[in-house]
């Protein structure tokens, strides 16, 4: 073509041609009959002169428009390059005119043609039929293993589900003696965390990538040097643990480096209870409740329900005592003294507000109360606090034995050492309180620890530091800049599961395995010792801490091995059953008998100090993403969280009254200071905010956690120093004039108002066990009941007819029902804007009410999915019959029949349905396939969808029953949302089934349906919140204790 | 003899001015509306064009969007799954009321003010008809599926599901659709053979010509003209009542406080004719001034529209009213608060911007004086194009906000895609209004004939 541009630009192109004519075109004029074979080379073709073009055109053979003295002269050269050029185009194909020949011949082409055209080529690919049939893979059937997940250094035990090799969605597991199946949000969200696209995913030196085995081989020379000096200034940090295999291999490392330290951190640990079992009892021991035989339960600042050590077992066995079912008229009885609204305190019989230092004072005084020697009361701040100390220290004296009181985590000290010395006093120790030998390896105070370690990193004495699964540069306090101390450090080396703020600061990275890919053990709160089994190979070459202490003792085993060996005791059959079932029995933690020191009390009590002036700062951790090592995970980003209903948000909490005084509102964005310390954040109005107290929550503030997790709010760490604890007094915050707006999934704003509203519509119905005894059916007499008159004969249920029953007494609003469906059903993520949007997608959702005054509130939790109503508004608006009900009486949805006209949500009155504005599916990353749920569709773009009860699990219990010729059992189908339950506050089965446990709840004289007036029959129904207040603080309680019906 | 032949005497005896000026003839009435077809393009009508055009290219701007991305374009949530498409298909169906009733109604009411402004009403009727229609379609989630709300067979043995009002809205609106047009069609023939007679360029003359149909104005021709026009009268006047009706079965039906009211039908049903009126002004007023058709289109005839505009009017405050009493009487927390919700909530201003709109400012049509100025016409029914807007809103959206449960409580706000799609919808119906009365007679020639002092001498015709 450039022969042709040089021509044209060289001859003039735009000079007017007066003569054409309409001529031939040049595919009609060309006769060349040259094959492609002989046809010359465009590049050396002989360029047309001007005269030839003249010659041409004076024939009168040249085309019409030309482009080129070529073409004017339709040279025989041109035409070969237009061949060329744009051989589609060729002309000797067409040019005999259509034959009967030619015609039948492409024809038959075509038609052959559009045949292929149907197949694209698959690639290639080697198909390997199983010589052997693994034993009970069966395709389509999902295979269950027990494995457990560490978090915080104690295992959580679960159960798998793995389909054809993939794990899809853990559950507590109901074997296990200590947590029956108790689970929380971390672990349900924690197959998501499996397959993060944002993970790492290769081993790197300084940004290089190598394989395992060069690591292995680069490093022994250097751990060769070290050994010879005994390893002196190596550094071993990790997170808590309480792994006997870790335990084993730190052992070997040590032995090999006698001078290595070994320091654990976790921004969230309890050092006010080590701290606390090491002044009271003298010892390292942990303390641990049976509330099965708690009728009295005090917590100081404990959100034992939802966290901490054996909240698991705490929740199931406090809502066994805790409600009224089966025709029970007794009820343990819960007061919470609380520097920050918790899940538990909203199931609490009594909820009390306090500043931090007064949850000190108040354990002072009841101590005193109880008659605990040496403490004398300190005066507390109210007549009120008085008046609880006296009703409670009555209350627990009368129940000796059979009350406690359970100090938080975030607790200090003195409180702790308070709480067993009022236990030991009225004779809990032995029977509700006991110590047990440490669970967690070789406890330390956490904070300090760190702090140490830097100092000695700053001080040159560390010449290599091995981070295991933890990440200091985001989360250590603000006095310790452990990037800076790093720098001092020769060789830095970071497991991880993410390239997170730690790793950009060490020469050495390596992808941590999962503990759904990697072998592993560890203990859960009672110390039962339990297998972390993995269900997959590590997708990206990552090795557990295990592996990776193994290569320091230079023996570089093998996770399974160290495992095994570890396990040496147990012989193969017993490993068998004890990888079957995920622990090994008895194996709990020994009973320590304890004695409490003489003077531990009155030095507790010597500590306690009446609040400060200023704000206190109160830091936890996030319920959802925790310390922020879930930061990155979208279902715990996007789950509403417990109390205020914030997704992806980090927000202050501030009593309402506060924020009125300081004319602050939700959304406005606050500098929160402490000392030279001080952090943005915007606020939360939060109704049971101890007036200035301001909650903060860690676990924000990443920079990389990844896309999901980074940017997302301020670093709580930044505020607390390393002797910090967990409250701050003496801050002060100030409106930085910013106004943000937070994505939360319940309108908040005239909280008060809205109260009032809730109240009228006896959404949801409350009242005391004294209420329930002098009425059994007080419950009905709320609201209004339309009687039921229908023209038609109602359908008669012959097979199944399914039922849902859920207990609000029991609910603590804790989410591990909202994540275990998120997981269960593949409901998607959709990110903030969608949120704020309202369309966040979760198919279950926990409604938070609450009632009485903003300062002191009663706050309520209702769970709310698709109520499966018998006459559903939903199913007669549908113009295309997309939602429709079965014959078992569930609510169907037909995904593929549904247009989205999104009628049926405006006439749902539970409004539960969920619609894909969007195409809110993943549908392109791949790991995110593995993840899936194969048994439940994939919702696209324009769809309806919402709860099915778990159909999926409904048919695959049906099959298994029909191979059984026999019913489905009662027990057999449990939902995803039931299963999860901590507290067991969801009951489902066959309501033809006489028998079954879904029955016998609805039977209850406190049951109900939701929004009765409109007259849909939902099949979920609800337990009323029963609670059994102390009639002596009724009368001046306005929260929990409800008394206005 | 005609229907419009209506009892002249009377009217005459009584001294009221006549719907024609007494000047006018059949041959002057051609030339005067043919004139307008054949006359010169004018700027404006060019201009005018050009915006409606641009109008109606944001709206296609929207719907690409639309289908590109989905419905989450638009402003609609999770408890609000309903916003300005239906709000707006709401809107234009009820300015679509005014043509029949101007049409066919009025016809057998043998009301003869009707002639001069039935054929603009009309041809309105189907441009918003036609606006209206898209909603549905393009407000579901998967619009290629649409198809799925008609009955038609298919090897899945699947139907529609016949018990909800979408379904019921698909026949209505199709059906009203239908009727329309042919009705309007049929209205036109004659006065398309005139301009075929008219018509100067062979082109345009075959044009004319075949849609005339051959019509040479023979005494049959004029006979089943007549008989088949009366006969579409007939049946169009009961989808008068069931449009609007079945539109409001589409909340009626529902059990949502503020949706579930027997008031529906006839308040929706006269708040269209209301809305429909006000549009017929609103387009009527620029046009007899800019055509100076002020001989056609009399002051007699604005000021009837008033009249009809100020009846609705009150009936649809009436609506208001009852719905209040209602919410109040039944004693019902969840009704009462949708009541109060709407007065006092935060979307309070909508409601009482509805309530200037649609019940204060048409108070002008009390005085005769407004009734009988084109500037007070122009100015109430502006409001009451705004009000009925407003009205749909608040019942749609304002409703949907809060309902039940007040954990589900939400809010709603349009996005700049619901307004794209608005306007472009607004868009495409002026510019099917310009070209309209570019190429067809917005008054009917035949009718004004037959009022024309000449006319009515000659019996009609």
């Amino acid at each position: 073509m450039k022969i042709l541009d040089d021509h044209t630009w060289e001859q003039g192109t735009g000079r007017s041609q007066g003569s054409q004519t309409a001529g031939d075109s040049p595919a009609n004029s060309a006769g060349d009959e040259a094959s492609p074979a002989n046809k010359p080379d465009p590049l050396a073709a002989d360029p047309v002169g001007v005269a030839e073009a003249r010659q041409a055109q004076a024939a009168n053979a040249s085309p019409e428009m030309w482009r080129s003295f070529g073409e004017l002269a339709g040279s025989d050269s041109f035409q070969a390059l237009v061949d060329n050029e744009f051989p589609r185009y060729a002309p000797q194909e067409w040019e005999d005119g259509p034959s009967r020949r030619n015609f039948l011949k492409v024809a038959g082409a075509s038609i052959g043609l559009a045949g292929l055209a149907a197949c694209t080529r698959q690639p290639r690919e080697r198909i390997i039929p199983y010589v052997e049939q693994p034993e009970n893979l069966v395709p389509g059937k999902a295979l269950f293993f027990a494995t457990a997940m560490p978090h915080r250094g104690l295992a959580i035990p679960l159960l798998a589900e793995s389909h054809m090799g993939r794990p899809t969605k853990v559950t507590g597991n109901r074997q296990h003696p200590d947590t029956l199946g108790g689970n929380d949000t971390f672990s349900q969200a924690s197959v998501l965390g499996l397959y993060d696209p944002d993970r790492s995913d290769s081993i790197q030196y300084r940004g290089k990538i190598l394989p395992w085995d060069s690591v292995v081989s680069e490093m022994a020379p250097a751990l060769q040097a070290w050994e010879a000096i005994g390893g002196e200034g190596l550094r071993i940090l990790t997170g808590a643990t309480s792994s006997p295999s870790f335990k084993a291999q730190m052992d070997a490392v040590r032995q090999r480096f006698p001078q290595a330290k070994w320091v654990q951190y976790e921004t969230t640990h309890a050092d006010g209870a080590v701290r606390a079992a090491r002044a009271a009892f003298g010892s390292d021991v942990e303390i641990r409740y049976d509330l099965s035989k708690a009728q009295r339960v005090v917590a100081l600042d404990a959100d034992f329900l939802t966290s901490g050590a054996g909240h698991e077992r705490m929740a199931a066995d406090f809502a066994a005592t805790h409600n009224v079912r089966g025709g029970k008229r007794e009820m343990s009885r819960l007061y919470a003294i609380e520097s920050t609204p918790t899940p538990t305190g909203t199931v609490a019989d009594h909820r009390l507000p306090v500043r931090p230092a007064e949850v000190g004072q108040f354990a002072a005084a009841l101590a005193a109360k109880v008659g605990v020697a040496g403490v004398s009361a300190p005066s507390l701040g109210s007549d009120k606090l008085s008046e609880w100390v006296d009703a409670i220290a009555d209350d627990l004296l009368a129940h000796q034995g059979t009350s406690v009181v359970i100090p938080g985590d975030y607790a200090d000290e003195a409180v702790h050492v308070l709480a067993h010395a009022i236990n030991a006093a009225t004779g809990a120790f032995g029977s509700t309180v006991k110590a047990i030998e440490p669970i967690l390896l070789e406890p330390s105070e956490h904070a300090g620890a760190l702090e140490a370690l830097a100092a000695e990193m700053n001080a040159g004495q560390v010449e290599a530091l091995f981070v295991l699964g933890c990440n200091p540069v985001y989360d250590a306090t603000a006095d310790v800049d452990f990037a800076a101390a790093m720098e001092n450090v020769g060789t830095r080396f970071h497991l991880g599961l993410y390239q997170d703020e730690t790793a950009a600061h060490c020469q050495w990275h390596v992808p941590q395995a999962h503990y759904l890919e990697g072998w592993g053990d560890a203990r859960s709160a009672d110390g039962t010792l339990g297998i972390v089994q993995p269900l997959i190979e590590p997708m990206f070459d990552g090795r557990t801490d295990i592996e990776v202490l193994s290569v320091l003792a230079g023996q570089a085993e093998e996770g399974y091995d160290i495992v095994r060996a570890t396990w040496s005791a147990l012989g193969d059959d017993a490993w068998q059953k004890a990888l079957h079932d995920g622990f090994s029995a008895d194996t709990a933690a020994a009973t320590r008998e304890v004695a409490l020191n003489a003077s531990a009390a009155t030095d507790a009590a010597s500590q306690i100090s009446a609040p400060s002036d200023g704000f206190d700062v109160v830091l936890r951790p996030d319920p959802n993403v925790f310390d922020g090592r879930f930061a990155n995970n979208g279902w715990l980003q996007e789950l509403p969280r417990p109390l205020t209903k914030v997704t992806w948000d980090q927000v202050a909490w501030i009593a309402p009254a506060t924020a009125e005084a300081n004319e602050i509102e939700t959304g406005h964005v606050i500098s929160v200071t402490v000392g030279e310390r001080s952090i943005d954040v915007p606020a939360w109005v939060m109704p049971g905010q101890p007036h200035d107290v301001i909650t903060i929550h860690f676990g924000f503030g990443r920079t990389h956690a990844g896309n999901v997790g980074d940017g997302i709010g301020a670093n709580a760490n930044d505020l607390r120093g390393s002797s910090d604890g967990f409250a701050l007094s003496g801050a002060s915050i100030e409106d930085t004039g910013r106004r943000v707006k937070i994505a939360s999934t319940q309108e908040h704003y005239q909280i008060e108002w809205q109260s009032q509203q809730a109240e009228a519509r006896h959404l949801l119905r409350r009242g005391t066990l004294e209420k329930l005894e002098k009425d059994e059916h007080f419950v009905d007499h709320m609201g209004h009941h339309v009687p039921e008159v229908t023209m038609f004969e109602d359908w008669k249920y012959e097979g199944y007819s399914w039922g849902m029953a859920i207990d609000l007494g029991s609910c603590t609003g804790c989410n591990a029902c909202v994540a275990a469906c998120t997981a269960e059903n593949n409901i998607p993520v959709v990110g903030k804007e969608q949120v704020l949007a309202g369309r966040e997608m979760q198919w279950l959702r926990i409604d938070r009410y609450y009632s009485g005054d903003l300062d002191d509130p009663g706050i309520h939790h209702q769970p709310v999915a698709c109520q499966h109503c018998e006459r559903a508004p939903c199913e007669v608006v549908c113009p295309v019959g997309a939602t429709v009900h079965g014959d078992e009486g569930l609510n169907e949805m037909v995904y593929n029949r549904c247009i989205g006209t999104r009628y049926c949500s405006n006439n749902c009155p539970y409004k539960v349905r969920r619609f894909n504005f969007f195409l809110y599916q993943d549908k392109t990353t791949p790991i995110l396939k593995l993840a899936r749920n194969p048994n439940v569709s994939l919702r696209s773009r324009g769809v309806m969808e919402k709860c099915t009860y778990c159909v999926q699990r409904i048919n695959s219990a049906r099959q298994t029953a029909k191979l059984e010729r026999r019913r489905i059992r009662d027990g057999e189908v449990i939902t995803a949302c039931q299963e999860a339950c901590p507290t067991q506050a969801i009951a489902f089965g066959d309501l033809n089934d006489p028998n079954s446990e879904v029955v016998r709840w609805k039977q209850e004289a406190y049951e109900y349906s939701l929004l009765p007036e409109v007259a849909v029959e939902p099949r979920t129904t609800y337990l009323a919140k029963i609670t059994n207040p102390n009639p002596v603080l009724v009368a001046d309680d306005h929260g929990q204790a409800d008394s206005h019906h | 003899m005609s229907l419009i032949d209506v009892d002249i005497k009377n009217r005459e005896e009584l001294g009221r001015p006549h719907f024609i000026d007494q000047k006018e003839t059949p041959t002057s009435v051609d030339d005067a509306i043919s004139g307008v077809i054949f006359g010169k393009t004018y700027l404006w009508w060019v201009v005018g064009l050009a915006v409606s055009f641009g109008l109606l290219s944001v709206g296609g701007l929207g719907l690409t969007w639309l289908l590109m991305k989905g419905v989450g374009i638009w402003g609609i949530n999770m408890p609000v799954a309903w916003g300005f498409a239906i709000i707006n298909f709401v809107w234009w169906i009820g300015i679509g009321h005014a043509g029949t009733l101007i049409s066919a109604i009025l016809l057998l009411l043998q009301q003869e003010w009707r002639t001069s402004i039935n054929r603009f009403a009309e041809a309105m009727t189907l441009f918003a008809v036609a606006c209206a229609g898209m909603f549905p379609i393009f407000h579901t989630g998967r619009p290629w599926l649409a198809f799925w709300m008609l009955p038609y067979p298919n090897n899945m043995g699947v139907w529609p599901q016949f018990r909800s009002p979408l379904i019921w809205d698909v026949f209505a609106v199709s059906t009203y659709f239908t009727i329309s047009l042919v009705f309007w069609y049929v209205g036109l023939v004659p006065d398309l053979a005139v301009l075929r007679d008219k018509a100067k360029h062979l082109f345009v003359k075959r044009i004319y010509g075949l849609f005339a149909l051959g019509w040479r104005g023979a005494a049959n021709h004029w006979h089943n003209y007549e008989k088949a026009y009366l006969l579409l009268a007939g049946l169009s006047t009961p989808l008068v009542l069931s449009v609007h009706s079945v539109v409001s079965f589409d909340f009626a039906v529902a059990q949502l406080p503020g949706w579930h009211a027997t008031i529906f039908p006839p308040y929706f049903v006269a708040g269209a004719i209301y809305a429909g009126f006000a549009m017929v002004l609103t387009l009527m007023i620029p046009l007899r001034a800019i055509f100076n058709l002020h001989a056609y289109i009399t002051e007699r005839h604005l000021e009837n529209m008033g009249k009809v505009m100020l009846v609705t009017g009150l009936i649809v405050v009436y609506g208001y009213a009852t719905e209040a009493f209602m919410a109040y009487y039944s004693g019902n927390t969840f009704e009462r608060f949708m009541m109060y919700n709407r007065v006092f909530g935060p979307y309070w201003p909508a409601y009482w911007a509805l309530l200037l709109c649609n019940f204060l400012m048409p108070q002008l049509m009390w005085i005769k004086k407004c009734r009988t100025s084109t500037f007070w016409l122009f100015f109430a029914s502006q409001f009451v194009n705004v009000g009925m807007w407003l009205e749909r809103y608040v019942i749609v959206a304002v409703t949907l906000t809060r309902d039940f449960l007040v954990s589900s409580w939400g809010a709603y706000h349009g996005t700049f895609w619901d307004w794209a799609v608005f306007i472009g919808t607004i868009g495409l119906f002026l510019s099917l209004v310009f070209i309209f009365i570019r190429i067809l007679p917005a008054l009917s020639m035949t009718e004004l004939k037959a009022i024309s002092p000449e006319g009515k001498s000659a019996g009609g015709h």
